[in-house]
């Protein structure tokens, strides 16, 4: 019963197609794309391995081992530049959607492709110690993808439309109606009082934040100290129906810490063991040729 | 010589009256001169405008306040000798040239050979018509606006006294007034520049709220019922200033035997150039004739009295401005003959005084073209609209062809479309014969059209066929359609207007004009969000074609304003014109294939529809309604790395031009702050440059001629514009992941920022100034927005909402 306008501005057709064809996750891009990719290199290279005779025994050294070989350190490096194309607002047609689920599923097919190039060899080495570091980065990288998929929405829920700012500054205001409904009270209460307005709230340590255990939370610890029954007009009853509020913000500010904590803690493994890794793997490499 | 009122007008014909001896009496109904001047609250700064034209006349006067002006000229009075009587309300005036009788209230009389009517518009302030519009806290005036303090103040009326009336309740924060200020529209056209900029300031400082696109509903006891952009709302009120403009004491008038120009309420007296009304002998000067600013009105009251005594060559004070702005023009001919020739030639103009025209012509230019000149080019920047005074001119309407063209002939108006939604021009426009065009620039078309109903109505009845004809593809010619044009009628529709009931038996077609509609079908007594219409769409054709009953409920999405076409009209059309069928009929049967659809799954959608039906309608109410453009985050999918925001600033000189965490979210569906490229965009409503313009793509930018006002910063509804200095370039990203130098990534922090402007300013000694930074939907990089293409999980998409919110999309994605 009615119709849109036909003509639309030139491009708008060719940005509308691209747009729609892109509500989809970096792990469903362009229908599983790179999971198909990476799964028909595994079956290949596997294939390829079993069914070839090679001697005297399958390990790096054959021509089949330094073909894997070649394309897994290939990979590792595109890999690895990730890094930069994500900090490289250049333009162009890419997306970094498309890299994120390239890297995903052909950095998993890593784990075939370069353990089929030792040959299941393994030994107390820099190869071996290219390898270890390797499947490291791997093993981070799954609990990265996991992360990501299942905590953004824990994510948004506790954000409850509010932006990290805004957390931080209904806690200030808080703290400031704290401040003055908690004067009436006598120093030992009013102790306990500053005691939670002093304690630092970020200085928590990464484990902390990670598991979100404050054991030692001074404003959990002043509410048990007012958990009398009060008179709802009493000065106690305001500091306490504030320290509740405040308790309730530091909560939410916590478990957002957390699962920020949680979706960035893997990239403290990821990223350096990948530096190391490709210091490993040029070791692996040159000694691999010195000593050919 | 008889002249009636003592407003500006009047005293300065008394005094050349007086100047040239002539015998002169100058009838006052109140105990002091210029009643409308008097009445304007104390202090009140006067301004002369406008500015370009010279002041004739014996009596001074500069701007300044209302005290010094009216001191000037009751001095003046004195001074020269200026015969008034006071307290002489003019209830007839009779007889012929030579011999009028003027009967006063007090039953006296007086005889004169010429009348002068200087009465102004003021007896007749238009009044607040809607319910409760009558209760005591309306009042038509404000007198001294430090009467008034602790109170909830509404002013109405978006025209100089409604601004300065509200400057005057805001201006000492002590009186602790609430004061607001209701506009109907978006901007204030109508009101002089000095003052609209002094509201914008207020605004800015918080001592006035300025309230666009509302206007009142009812008025209750001590509140205010508002129509809104976004639907009702009622605010605490004790007191409504209604300042909606006057209309000339008409009975009176026509009593002496006056005609007007036409029926309408604001119509103005028929004058000749001499100001004499097609009653011989009665001249009309001033506010009644048309001219509300105080200099026209005192050059009308010397020239009227220089004409009465003879001086037939005196020319109109604007003569040598509108002698150079003629110049160009062909033929060497004279001012009143160009005057003349685009008063009877050009359409909208044909309603204009001769008085009117000479005001339009100062504000307006003139170009004369050759066979095939250009006017303007496809894409270029412009707003202004031209209207044809001699010739024709040929529309390109292929791009790619240019000798695919549409006439337009003289008389006619182009370049309209400009004035509506500030898009670029649409086509090339070329001079088809020696032509010449009137160019009105964007204000004062949109002044002329302000004041003058009838242009608004022709501005209107074209643009509604041009709409036509464009929609409903090239075959058709004005012609075919004029019958539906002349029955069209345009309705402004309010946030959640109902226009077509599901179920319901009349039979109109629509077209959406502005704005946009959403489409819900009834399920199960549960309203299913069918789809969504953006503006350019049309919708009711399926029950006219068939005969059926309305199948979906139609509804404004926002205040909109849509196109109603009688049902048996379009029927004719569609019978004329087989190849309009057939389209209709294929946009047709694709609506029907949805309704089947959704008729056919009503079973299995359960749930899951519900949950569409309130996310659509949740997007909506966050403007999604009026966006073309915007950026969504599924928040399934975000995991909270801000890299769109770093994109986004590394794309634009170093800052970010979106807020990820900001704004609101639904069913994980989040809406960032960030441009929605609205349809009509509230921010170029204000634009002094006119720096806000809208791309090949859609997209509404900001150019580099902004001067940092931040008009659009506060017209903005969802809060998108910034206001911020360029940072300066950052060092290299690889610099950065090596050496560790500068800021990295995104947009650099406060601290880097001012510690290296600083740096900079030390060394040029030029501080940079703050402009107006918002999305351009990365307009001009290749590969298109950089915040959905620097999302590494695919949780940032951009979407236009008409294909976004529907559900036949919807059920695609859920399979």
């Amino acid at each position: 019963m009615a119709s849109v306008p036909d003509e639309k501005p030139i491009g708008a057709s060719a940005i509308e197609q691209r747009r729609a064809a892109d509500h989809s996750s970096f792990l469903t891009h362009r229908k599983f794309l790179w999971l198909w990719v990476a799964l028909i290199s595994c079956i290949v290279t596997s294939a390829i391995y079993f069914s070839i005779d090679v001697q005297p025994r399958p390990n790096g050294g054959t021509w089949y081992g330094y073909t894997l070989g070649t394309i897994g350190a290939g990979l590792i490096v595109w890999l690895a530049l990730l890094g930069i194309r994500k900090r490289n607002m250049s333009e162009g047609h890419w997306s970094l959607k498309a890299w994120t689920s390239a890297h995903v599923y052909l950095g998993l097919s890593l784990i075939v492709i370069a353990t089929l190039h030792t040959g299941f060899q393994l030994g107390w080495n820099v190869h071996t110690l290219a390898y270890v570091l390797m499947m490291l980065v791997i093993l981070s990288g799954i609990y990265g993808i996991i992360a990501y998929v299942r905590l953004p929405q824990a994510l948004s829920d506790n954000r409850k439309e509010m932006t990290t700012e805004m957390m931080v500054e209904a806690l200030d205001s808080i703290d400031g109606q704290l401040r003055r409904a908690a004067q009436p009270l006598d120093r030992h209460e009013a102790d306990t009082v500053i005691a939670a307005l002093e304690q630092d709230t970020f200085g928590a340590g990464m484990w902390r934040r990670l598991t979100n255990s404050y054991g030692n939370c001074a404003t959990a610890a002043a509410l048990d100290a007012f958990s009398g029954n009060y008179d709802a007009d009493s000065a106690h009853e305001r500091v306490r129906a504030l320290l509740a509020r405040r308790k309730a913000q530091l909560d939410q500010i916590r478990r957002h810490m957390k699962i920020k904590a949680m979706l960035e803690v893997w990239l403290f493994i990821h990223i350096p063991v990948t530096i190391a890794l490709l210091a490993a793997l040029t070791a692996h490499i040159i000694s691999v040729f010195y000593y050919w | 010589m008889a002249i009636v009122g003592s407003g500006p007008a009047g005293l300065s014909a008394a005094a050349r009256a007086a100047a040239l001896g002539m015998a002169h009496i100058l009838i006052e109904k109140t105990d002091h001169l210029s009643d409308t001047i008097y009445k304007y609250q104390k202090g009140k700064y006067v301004m002369a405008t406008p500015s370009v034209l010279n002041l004739r006349s014996d009596f001074d006067f500069e701007e300044g306040i209302r005290e010094d002006i009216l001191g000037t000229w009751d001095r003046q009075v004195e001074e020269q000798k200026v015969n008034v009587r006071l307290n002489a309300e003019v209830t007839e005036i009779t007889g012929e040239t030579g011999n009028f009788t003027i009967k006063l209230k007090d039953g006296s009389t007086i005889e004169a050979e010429a009348v002068v009517l200087s009465i102004g518009t003021q007896g007749n302030p238009n009044l607040l018509r809607v319910p409760g519009g009558d209760k005591p806290l309306v009042q038509y005036q404000l007198d001294d606006p430090e009467e008034y303090y602790d109170e909830h103040i509404t002013v109405i009326g978006s025209g100089d006294a409604g601004i300065e009336n509200a400057l005057g309740l805001a201006k000492d924060p002590k009186q602790n007034n609430v004061v607001s200020i209701l506009n109907r529209g978006e901007s204030f056209a109508r009101a002089k520049k000095g003052n609209v900029d002094a509201l914008m300031e207020a605004e800015q400082e918080g001592r006035v709220l300025v309230r666009r696109e509302t206007s009142p509903a009812e008025v209750k006891d001590g509140q205010l019922v508002l129509e809104t952009r976004d639907g009702q709302e009622t605010i605490p009120c004790n007191r409504i200033i209604a300042r909606m403009g006057s209309k000339p004491p008409r009975d009176f008038v026509e009593a002496c035997g006056i005609e007007f120009t036409s029926e309408d309420r604001d119509a103005f007296p028929k004058l000749s150039p001499s100001f004499e009304t097609t009653k011989s002998g009665i001249h009309v000067i001033g506010a009644l004739a048309g001219y509300p600013l105080i200099k026209h009105c005192m050059n009308q009251g010397h020239d009227v009295i220089e004409f009465l005594n003879g001086n037939a060559d005196l020319k109109p004070a604007d003569e040598e401005i509108l002698e150079e702005r003629f110049a160009g023009l062909p033929g060497s001919k004279s001012v009143d003959y160009w005057l003349e020739t685009f008063n009877k030639q050009v359409v909208i103009l044909q309603e204009l005084s001769p008085l009117q025209m000479r005001e339009l012509m100062l504000e307006s230019r003139v170009h004369s073209y050759d066979k095939g000149e250009v006017i303007f080019e496809r894409n270029a920047e412009g707003s202004s609209m031209f209207a044809i005074a001699e010739g024709s001119v040929a529309v390109e309407i292929n791009p790619a062809d240019s000798s695919i063209t549409v006439p337009i002939e003289q008389g006619s108006i182009f370049g309209e479309v400009g004035l509506i939604s500030g898009r670029k021009r649409g086509s090339t426009v070329r001079a088809a014969e020696p032509t010449i065009c009137v160019e009105f620039s964007r204000n004062a078309a949109l002044k002329l059209i302000a004041t003058n109903p009838s242009v608004g109505r022709a501005v209107n009845r074209i643009s509604i066929e041009r709409q036509l004809l464009q929609m409903f593809g090239s075959g058709l010619t004005p012609a075919d359609i004029k019958d539906l044009v002349d029955k069209a009628e345009v309705i402004e529709a309010r946030a959640g207007q109902v226009l077509v009931q599901e179920g319901g038996e009349d039979k109109d077609v629509f077209v959406v004009r502005r704005g946009s509609m959403i489409v819900e079908k009834d399920l199960g007594g549960k309203p299913v969000f069918l789809s969504y219409l953006p503006a350019g769409s049309y919708f009711g054709e399926m029950a006219v074609i068939d005969g059926s009953k309305r199948t979906a409920t139609v509804k404004a999405a926002v205040k909109s304003q849509v196109v109603k076409l009688p049902g048996e009209e379009f029927l004719k059309v569609l019978d004329a014109k087989p190849k309009l069928r057939e389209r209709a009929l294929a946009d047709m049967a694709g609506r029907r294939a949805t309704n089947e659809f959704v008729e056919s799954r009503k079973d299995s959608f359960g749930s899951a529809v519900d949950m569409y039906s309130q996310t659509a309608q949740f997007l909506v109410d966050n403007g999604i309604g009026e966006a073309t453009d915007v950026l969504l985050i599924d928040e399934k999918l975000c995991v909270g790395c801000d890299n769109c925001e770093k994109a986004c600033a590394d794309s634009h000189d170093g800052l970010s031009r979106l807020n990820r965490e900001a704004g609101t979210t639904y069913a994980h569906l989040h809406v960032p702050t960030s441009c929605r490229h609205c349809e009509h965009p509230h921010c170029m409503a204000d634009c002094p440059p006119n720096a806000i313009k809208r791309g090949p793509d859609g997209e509404v930018f900001i150019d580099e001629t902004c001067i940092g006002c931040g008009n659009c910063q506060r017209n903005c509804p969802y809060g998108v514009i910034r206001m911020d200095a360029k940072p300066p370039p950052k060092p290299s990203l690889l610099s950065w992941l090596f050496f560790g130098k500068g800021p990295g990534p995104g947009e650099p922090s406060y601290g880097w920022r001012k510690k290296k402007m600083e740096e900079q300013e030390a060394e040029t000694g030029k501080k940079p100034g703050k402009f107006a930074i918002k999305c351009d939907m990365c307009s001009g990089i290749e590969g298109g927005p950089s915040c959905v293409r620097a999302c590494p999980t695919g949780a940032a998409i951009r979407v236009s909402p008409e294909r976004f919110l529907s559900i036949t999309r919807f059920a695609e994605e859920t399979d």
